[in-house]
């Protein structure tokens, strides 16, 4: 029953960062695909050099700086800009969408609002009217309702080599998983299927705290035993914390979940891995993010979910301390002593 | 000592459509035949389609039989039709029989019985709405209404026969009621009201009427045409009969297929979304998703029939009717804390006969409690905001063609979870506006703060050891209460301005006139009352169930932090 979009139409891709390179290419194998980038240079310089940030551009993507063109030729749109831009980007593509668009977006990140003339880190708490997921953030923006999201373990460098990989394509829509799935799977990339979007989004943006923390680990230069507690104890915590911002437990411990969050927490590649490294060398916050190219989520991630804990009361051991480590000047050293004395020691009892 | 309620404007509403016999309703029940005919073929293809093997029908009619003779056995209503018993005996018959057939032959027996029973269950939904007795109904029900109430405000003989109130004055209608009737010319409007009272149908039938709208279709318990008199307005108002004790796959899809095709053919309707009254008193959460997905598959079907061509939109328009008194809730909130507390299941009973419902019109009118209805803003079949002409507008104002929500690849399609998802959302919007468009009358703020001060006394208790304290420890001294009464209503204003509530005009004023307004008016006509004042002048209260539930009707809007 459910149609599957096999038109000739290209499939839109927005953002053309490292991620939104690499899933360019993987849907060029399929389709044609318009890639938007914000500067122009960038779009002339994948014109002209076919390469874009390492990432070598497929014959069939062609970039743009039309979002009207891009929504026009597209029914098919994956958005793939950095959380913090992402409501601006809507509002700038929203008025040339309709109903019959599918919009799935690959961004691990909070959307947060704010009452004026506070900051982040003014206010003492956050609550769910605030803080809103990027699939929430394309319902309220725009008309568009089918919607959905990637998430797992996507490396964007290791996508770029073909390794074998695979991803998650969450939706209350089956239209839209099947679309997805049929416009980004091949040999060596595999698709699963999730209904819980909001669950999935929230694992994915979560597991960017857990991240920093195994960066921090290896900074310190401890090993796998470290590692195997870190990641089982910040499982548990996201179970926790995703339940209270609206997620089920079951997205945790799938592909987004678990998948995601030991891919990342041992790879050196990922940016907010980085930055718990760098931190557990003793480099200074300030100094490490003005050195990136791109957006380490996980720091922002810490802020929004630190406050979102208070409010909603859970215990998030974990995200707690990383936040002192980066706001509140405490040292990696201090915070893993202090994590290593938590009274709790329950192992599993959210099943 | 009276608070005046803001004049309505009375104003005298022309019909749209000038003679019944252009109303979409009478169409259809002149053709009846043809019309029922048409539900029974598609609910037959509809159920093929959910049981496509021959294991699987066979299965979903035993089912249906067994539970149908159970029903027979157990639960009997003076409503149901007299062959019954022969009916479903000849079915399980047939069913027993179909064993000793060949594959073939047995296959093509099945389709009939499916049919049979599918066109027995259409001719019971099937209303019988009749012009005359159609026009009968509403004159008898304005005649009535009108003399018992000049009868009772002026206490003279002669005042019977003089024209000083009508009904207008008793029952006011607010909201978007041009809008309405603008839509309902338009397209085809779909009416959800919010659902407290057995009177909900009757009075909806009537708010109808003075709009001008011609007659609605709607689903009315088959419990109320146990009741005789109802039953003959209801019949002559519009209803179709939804029998709730029927629950089998049959019944459901023709009662779903009959609402579809209705709103198809233009026929404006109404139904419940919540399914049953709010036992507890709480404006719905939870909406039935079954009929409120045919206003959606409905416009599909349009769409996908007329491709290229301008089709007749159907427009969802939530209502709220707001009273100071439930007749039954008593009864509701004691089924309402028995399911709740015990776990315990609860059955279907109406202990309301015609007596009491002749009894309680006559204390409403001499009484006098107000009743409103408001209308709320129209919305599309996906729950986004409509203007006057019908075009449908996204939150920045632009108009969105509606059909490509059912669009995939440039095409119409039918995609039964898409629209499962779709009708999920549009609950929620409609759920979102009750809470908008519900208007909030002194006596709900008064049970509303005096329950909240007293269980703010007990935090210990949980809400049924609360509800277990004696009525006679509980008092809230005269001054605090109007104090809470004062900041509460300060934060409802402030709700108003932002949109989120709309209140009676008789909340504003002197407080001690607007607590003594609802403290009168509050469930006026049960014997032990939720909220009255004792002798020294405090609050009391005679029955703090009822209370509960009078409270119940404001939870929702964070309220409680200004207790």
């Amino acid at each position: 029953m459910t149609s599957i979009n096999l038109s000739d139409k290209p499939v839109g891709v927005i953002g053309a960062g490292n991620f939104g390179s690499a899933i360019a290419n993987i849907l060029a194998r399929n389709r044609k695909v318009l890639l938007y980038a914000r500067d122009e240079k960038v779009v002339k310089h994948i014109l002209d050099k076919r390469e874009n940030r390492g990432h070598k551009m497929h014959k069939q993507v062609m970039p743009t700086n039309d979002l009207r063109y891009l929504a026009s030729q597209c029914d098919v749109i994956f958005p793939m800009v950095p959380s913090a831009h992402f409501r601006a980007m809507m509002r700038k593509l929203s008025p040339y969408l309709h109903p019959y668009h599918i919009l799935i977006h690959g961004t691990k990140g909070f959307d947060i609002t704010l009452p004026k003339g506070e900051t982040i880190a003014s206010v003492s708490t956050l609550n769910r009217s605030q803080v809103k997921t990027m699939s929430e953030v394309i319902r309220e923006e725009s008309v568009v309702v089918r919607v959905g999201c990637l998430a797992g373990p996507n490396l964007a460098k290791e996508l770029a080599q073909r390794q074998p990989g695979a991803t998650v394509v969450a939706s209350p829509f089956n239209e839209v998983i099947q679309v997805g799935k049929r416009l980004l799977r091949n040999d060596r990339f595999q698709v699963y299927e999730n209904h819980d979007l909001v669950g999935v989004e929230i694992a994915g943006v979560l597991k960017n705290i857990i991240a920093i923390a195994s960066g921090a680990l290896s900074g310190l230069g401890y090993g796998e035993n470290a590692k195997g507690l870190l990641i089982s104890r910040g499982a548990v915590e996201m179970v926790y914390l995703g339940k209270a911002l609206g997620g089920n437990t079951s997205a945790f411990l799938g592909v987004a979940g678990i998948g995601d969050l030991v891919t990342t927490c041992n790879s050196p590649m990922s940016r907010n891995f980085t930055v718990g490294y760098r931190l557990a060398k003793g480099e200074k916050l300030k100094h490490i993010l003005e050195d990136m190219h791109e957006v380490a989520e996980g720091v922002n991630t810490i802020q929004i979910v630190k406050k979102c804990a208070d409010y909603y009361k859970v215990r998030a051991l974990i995200t707690g301390t990383l936040y002192k480590v980066l706001f509140e000047g405490m040292t990696v050293p201090e915070a893993l002593q202090y994590l290593m004395r938590s009274p709790l020691n329950v192992d599993i009892d959210f099943l | 000592m009276d608070i005046v309620e803001k004049k309505n404007k009375n104003k005298e509403y022309k019909p749209i459509l000038e003679g019944i016999p252009d109303w979409p309703v009478y169409q259809l029940s002149k053709n009846r035949k043809e019309f029922l005919e048409e539900v029974a073929q598609k609910s037959v293809e509809r159920i093929r389609q959910l049981r496509p093997t021959r294991k699987q029908l066979i299965d979903e009619l035993e089912t249906t039989v067994y539970r149908e003779q159970n029903r027979l056995k157990r639960n009997r209503w003076r409503a149901d039709p007299k062959d019954e018993s022969r009916f479903w005996s000849k079915i399980k018959n047939d069913l027993v029989e179909l064993s000793s057939k060949k594959p073939e032959e047995a296959g093509k027996k099945e389709e009939e019985i499916l049919l049979m029973i599918v066109q027995r269950y259409a001719n019971e939904i099937a209303g019988k709405f009749n012009a005359s007795s159609y026009r009968f109904a509403r004159e008898a029900i304005k005649f009535w209404f009108s003399r018992l109430l000049n009868g009772a405000r002026v206490k003279k003989f002669g005042a019977f026969f003089r024209k000083k109130y009508t009904l207008r004055d008793k029952i006011q209608i607010v909201g978007k009621v041009k809008m309405l009737r603008r839509l309902a010319k338009k397209g085809t409007v779909v009416m959800v009201p919010t659902h407290f009272s057995n009177l909900d149908s009757i009075l909806i039938g009537w708010v109808i009427h003075s709009l001008g709208l011609p007659a609605f279709i709607y689903g009315a318990g088959l419990n109320l045409f146990n009741i005789k008199i109802l039953a003959y307005f209801m019949n002559s108002l519009g209803a179709y009969k939804v029998d709730r004790r029927k629950k089998n796959l049959p019944y459901l899809e023709v009662l779903k297929m009959y609402s579809n095709i209705a709103i198809q053919k233009g026929a404006h309707s109404l139904f419940f979304p919540g399914g049953t009254r709010s036992r507890s008193g709480l404006i719905e959460k939870q909406l039935k998703l079954g009929l409120l997905s045919t206003a959606l598959e409905a416009q599909r079907n349009l769409y996908l029939d007329n491709p290229g061509a301008e089709v007749r939109k159907i427009f969802v328009v939530p209502v709220t009717l707001n009273y100071h008194f439930v007749l039954e809730a008593p009864e509701l909130i004691e089924d309402y804390l028995q399911v709740k507390g015990q776990d315990r299941y609860f059955p279907e009973e109406d202990t309301y006969g015609s007596f009491q419902l002749i009894r309680f019109l006559f204390k409403f009118f001499t009484k006098g409690s107000n009743i409103s209805v408001s209308i709320g803003r129209g919305l599309d079949v996906l729950g986004n905001y409509v203007d006057d002409e019908g075009n449908s507008l996204d939150a920045q104002g632009r108009i969105i063609d509606t059909r490509d929500y059912f669009v995939s690849n440039n095409d119409v399609t039918k995609d039964k979870q898409r629209e499962d998802e779709y009708t999920r959302m549009l609950s929620q919007k409609i759920v979102k506006e009750y809470h908008r468009i519900n208007r909030v009358f002194a006596s709900h703020l008064v049970a509303f703060i005096a329950f909240e001060i007293w269980q703010k006394k007990h935090p210990k208790l949980d809400l049924f050891s609360f509800l277990r304290l004696p009525e006679e420890e509980l008092e809230i001294d005269y001054n605090e209460f109007k104090e809470v009464f004062k900041r509460v209503r300060k934060e409802i204003y402030r709700l108003k301005e932002e949109g989120k509530v709309y209140c009676a005009s008789h909340l504003k004023g002197e407080a001690d006139l607007v607590i003594t307004h609802g403290l009168e008016n509050v469930g006026i006509f049960h014997l032990k009352r939720p909220v009255v004042k004792n002798k020294k002048g405090n609050i009391i209260t005679q029955d703090l169930n009822t209370l509960y539930y009078y409270h119940n009707r404001l939870v929702g809007y964070d309220l409680d932090k200004f207790i």
